[in-house]
């Protein structure tokens, strides 16, 4: 199998990297500068920055945040929280992020994928999709980092998000957001086999061995995680020779 | 002076932090006279293949870059900027390149179903190098070096001898670096693969191509 994608999320508050429990009950876990260094420097491959209040106020702190990181990082940084317009996505990628994350504006107006398609390439929107188990079967898109319902069904949006011109899919469980009892493989097996653009899992990894099976068994691409390293639970180096030592090829 | 081309079809701020990082005193700009002046020319460049040649042709930088080939002058394409150094492409229908390099920039092959090594197209992530032994600016890599890929093309060069790097792809090998004299193009972005993308432009700024006939000054 090709190397899937090994990604850093940190959940910016204010000048914080907070991290919660279902996106909830957020806890302050350093600061956005020294981890993401830090994380770069143990060969992570990606780094994602979610902004958790999506204000203007706290958007122009995040894309200060990026522009920071963007001076001494050089791998791949994804912006999201806030992105509301093409404007937005330029200002973004001015900072220095290579792609954004889209959630609730696309949610709320998914032509807004197209429009960034067109103007700037399906390359730089990653769809970021909050999807909580609904009791009768199935998952529902939150919106507002988990605050919110939409009442849309995961599979059928995550296929028009794509038909639109997404570039690639995360796709966080709120069920097991931060709990580290291991992502909702059901789920990423079902956005999986949807789409053909790649797919990042998020949400729920406590250990290599989650992070084994979502990328052997479920075939994604990429995952993020955030409580595996913000908590030395499994650090970036430990977790890249596990990788190694299960077959699956890793960037040293 | 080196010249990053700014032709409206890039995000040039990572390209710029990482030239900065690795010392590199450079201008930018997307005027054909700076273009002319320019003696190493960094060619980024993102998006689809028949825009961003359009982009070169609106700002009237198509001829000054041949010109500037043409002198021996070195140029990197990174991504679309390497893509447009070949003679066409074939994204959103048949358009004509810069041809410094004779070849077709194609669609990447879809994966076949079941096949454990499938890759998505975009092809978006890490990817394992096979370097050429002694392609200009990428021989030192070590073999297996892995830079960072977003494309659903490849400048596939006519002749074996200009391509400097491969990748497999989906049961193939697909060329992701290619070079002739002192033009070389890189798909991936060398800016966004860690410490190994940076030692690239290293060595692309020390880059010293050898003499050749098209690189001798044109008589008056």
């Amino acid at each position: 199998m090709p190397a899937p994608r090994i990604i850093a999320r940190l959940d910016i508050k204010g000048p914080n990297v907070i991290k919660g429990i279902h996106l909830e009950g957020l806890r302050v876990v350093g600061k956005p500068g020294e981890m993401a260094r830090r994380y770069y420097d143990q060969g992570v491959d990606e780094i994602i920055y979610m902004d958790t209040v999506a204000s203007l106020y706290r958007r122009n702190n995040i894309l200060g945040v990026v522009s920071e990181a963007a001076r001494e990082i050089f791998v791949p940084m994804t912006v999201g929280g806030g992105i509301r317009s093409v404007d937005d996505v330029v200002a973004a990628l001015r900072a220095g992020a290579d792609k954004v994350a889209l959630n609730t504006a696309a949610i709320a107006r998914p032509q807004l994928i197209r429009e960034i398609a067109e103007a700037l390439g399906s390359q730089c929107i990653v769809l970021s999709v909050e999807a909580k188990r609904r009791p009768g079967g199935g998952w529902e898109a939150l919106t507002d980092n988990g605050r919110e319902h939409s009442g849309r069904d995961v599979i059928e949006w995550v296929t028009e998000a794509e038909a639109l011109g997404a570039g690639e899919i995360m796709i966080t469980s709120v069920d097991m957001e931060g709990t580290r009892k291991g992502f909702d493989h059901e789920l990423l097996r079902a956005v999986r086999d949807r789409v053909s653009i790649p797919v990042i899992g998020c949400g729920g990894a406590g250990s290599a061995e989650d992070v084994i099976a979502a990328v052997r068994d479920d075939g994604l691409d990429a995952v993020a995680c955030a409580s595996l390293f913000h908590y030395g639970l499994c650090p970036l180096p430990d977790l890249k020779d596990r990788l190694a030592a299960a077959g699956i090829e890793v960037r040293r | 002076m080196i010249l990053v081309l700014d032709y409206g079809r890039g995000n040039l701020f990572s390209l710029g932090e990482a030239l900065r990082h690795v010392g590199a005193d450079f201008e930018v700009s997307g005027d054909p006279a700076r273009v002319a002046a320019a003696e190493r020319i960094v060619f980024p460049g993102v998006g689809a293949f028949g825009d961003a040649m359009e982009g070169l042709r609106q700002r009237g930088l198509v001829g000054p870059l041949k010109e500037a080939a043409a002198r021996g002058v070195p140029i990197l394409g990174i991504c679309v900027g390497c893509q447009l150094l070949l003679s066409r492409g074939e994204e959103f229908g048949a358009h004509e390149g810069l041809d410094l390099i004779p070849g077709t920039v194609a669609r990447l092959p879809a994966p076949q179903p079941g096949d454990p090594e499938a890759i998505r197209i975009p092809n978006v992530g890490w990817r394992r190098l096979a370097v050429r032994p002694g392609a200009p600016v990428l021989g030192d890599l070590p073999d297996g070096v892995m830079m960072y890929f977003v494309h659903s093309y490849a400048p596939m060069a006519d002749d074996p001898a200009h391509v400097a790097a491969t990748i497999a792809v989906n049961g193939r090998e697909i060329p992701v670096a290619v070079h002739r004299q002192n033009i070389v193009g890189v798909q991936f972005h060398p800016e966004k693969s860690g410490p190994a993308g940076l030692h690239l432009l290293r060595r692309f700024l020390a880059f010293a191509p050898a003499a050749t006939e098209a690189s001798r000054p044109a008589r008056p």
